[in-house]
């Protein structure tokens, strides 16, 4: 709901929209290729379990219009939290949504 | 006869049935309101329970007393909604069939959530302010605390008024000042957010808030669980913060009739248009207060800015017309700071909190995101504000869409 300012950036060969912190504004110009590209630019290299999570989040967000929590994530995708500490380290929920070309998810208020 | 039936009788519930008992026909709707039990606690005043301010018998008032003439209540326990059958099902076998539904039943403290939690340290070692019973065990534990860490806590958001437990740490940091045992203490705020609050301005101002009195905060934390041997709050990956006096805010969540009605997400919170209050997929079943998954914080102030909006709009509805008023996700919370100062914020879905004067631009008397007796002394007058005025559903001479005069915005532009 919020505007965001955003600026173009090329990430591996695509040129996309970004926010100041380096997230997509529109999540219709991600395709799996950039997410391997975004994860690469955060030290992730995307296996099968990491595939699983963006996906969910994808799908989380075409029908709610809001990137997913954490515990939507673990919830939907059936992955438990611990896992997605080990897949996405440090701050997993924000790490998905850079990688799924979503927007920096909420946090709440 | 038409009814609306409005499940529970807290803040939102009963200013809305006081509203909509005067805007509505009383040949044509009938208004009944259901709580399971008669206690409305003033929620604002636990802080003051806690800092032995108040005495908890204080907080509390009848429910059916704050409800106009007029309104049935009914006392029971929900066991479930069918939406289908617009019939609501109590616990002890009654049901109450509706043609519209308000669902204000709010938020609680979940410590259960947490493993270690609600243990052997519950209410020993690990407490919380939420509940009247939480109050009074934490005032007793601060009584007898001299000395070590004292850990504030948030497991996770959303969390009802969010800015307490920030508001804790500031005003136990005073009174251990005062106390004259400010050095014995180590203090850490441990958050799953990326700083102090939730929004990047006001995090910054809090956060610097909180460095100027000496307090450590822990970001970005997630908890797994309670370490009950070594008393610590160990996190998902595995930093492990120790302490003597654990303050948490357990996890929140909205009642559990919801989740077996089908009617709540993944924390049994109702699903609506943010503007409008109405749930999604229904016509005639709505969720207004804490209940609701609005993006914006559970409080009392933002319950009361809905109200305004929703009875115009709810009238507009059962007419069959097109609903015109549309809710900015107003929000304004003060933050006491101890010393006899406060803060103001006031925000919505779109705008920070941002520094200036409030409610008169320029003048005040209040401050945005600045601390001033003037906002302590606003506080402390409050609760006769909230029970003679606001639940009654009185007018009271404050715009429900938030205003941006008075305000500086240029702060928001980094």
């Amino acid at each position: 709901m919020t505007t965001t300012q955003s600026t173009t950036t090329t990430i591996g060969g695509h040129t996309v929209h970004v926010d100041q912190e380096g997230f997509l504004t529109d999540p219709d110009e991600w395709d799996p290729q950039l997410g391997e590209a975004l994860a690469q630019q955060i030290g992730i290299a995307l296996g099968p379990d990491h595939r699983t999570v963006i996906a969910f989040a994808r799908a989380d967000y075409t029908e709610r219009g809001e990137s997913p929590t954490l515990r939507r994530v673990s919830t939907g995708a059936d992955v438990p939290v611990k896992t997605l500490f080990e897949l996405f380290p440090g701050k997993p929920a924000k790490k998905i949504a850079y990688v799924a070309g979503l927007p920096k998810p909420r946090g709440c208020v | 006869m038409r009814h609306l039936l409005i499940l529970g009788a807290g803040t939102a519930g009963t200013m809305l049935a006081n509203r909509l008992r005067r805007a509505l026909d009383h040949d044509e709707w009938r208004v009944i309101v259901v709580d399971r039990d008669d206690d409305h606690v003033y929620q604002p005043g636990l802080l003051e329970v806690v800092f032995g301010h108040r005495e908890p018998g204080q907080l509390v008032r009848s429910r059916s007393a704050q409800i106009a003439d007029g309104v049935s209540v009914v006392k029971g326990e929900i066991d479930r909604v069918d939406t289908d059958a617009r019939t609501v099902h109590l616990a002890d076998g009654r049901h109450l069939s509706y043609d519209q539904l308000v669902i204000a039943t709010g938020t609680s403290p979940h410590p259960e959530e947490t493993p270690g939690m609600d243990g052997a340290l519950w209410r020993r070692s690990v407490h919380e302010f939420y509940t009247l019973e939480g109050a009074r065990a934490l005032r007793d534990a601060l009584d007898g605390f001299r000395s070590g860490r004292l850990v504030v806590h948030v497991t996770e958001m959303p969390i009802k008024c969010p800015i307490a437990p920030l508001e804790f740490a500031l005003m136990a940091e005073s009174e251990l000042r005062e106390q004259g045992l400010r050095d014995a203490v180590e203090i850490t705020y441990v958050t799953p957010l990326s700083g102090a609050f939730t929004r990047p301005i006001a995090s910054a101002r809090l956060g610097h808030l909180l460095e100027e009195r000496g307090i450590t905060v822990e970001p970005d934390f997630v908890v797994e669980r309670v370490d009950e041997d070594a008393s610590a709050l160990v996190s998902y990956d595995e930093r492990s913060v120790p302490f003597d006096l654990l303050v948490t805010v357990p996890l929140n969540k909205g009642a559990d009739f919801l989740a077996r009605s089908g009617l709540g997400d993944d924390l049994n919170y109702v699903p609506v248009d943010p503007q409008t209050f109405l749930a999604r997929g229904h016509d005639d079943v709505w969720a207004i207060g804490d209940a609701s998954d609005i993006p914006t914080s559970k409080a009392g102030s933002v319950a009361h800015f809905s109200v305004e909006i929703f009875v115009p709009n709810f009238l507009e509805h059962i007419a069959g017309r097109r609903m015109t008023h549309s809710f900015d996700g107003h929000a304004n919370c003060f933050i006491e700071s101890g010393h006899g100062k406060a803060l103001l914020i006031d925000f919505n879905y779109d705008v920070e909190p941002l520094p200036g004067k409030y409610p008169v631009p320029g003048v005040g008397p209040m401050t945005l995101l600045d601390e001033s007796r003037m906002n302590h002394f606003s506080k402390q007058s409050f609760s006769w504000i909230y029970w003679n005025v606001l639940l009654p559903g009185r007018p009271i001479p404050l715009p429900s869409a938030m205003s941006m005069a008075g305000k500086h915005a240029t702060e928001a532009t980094p």
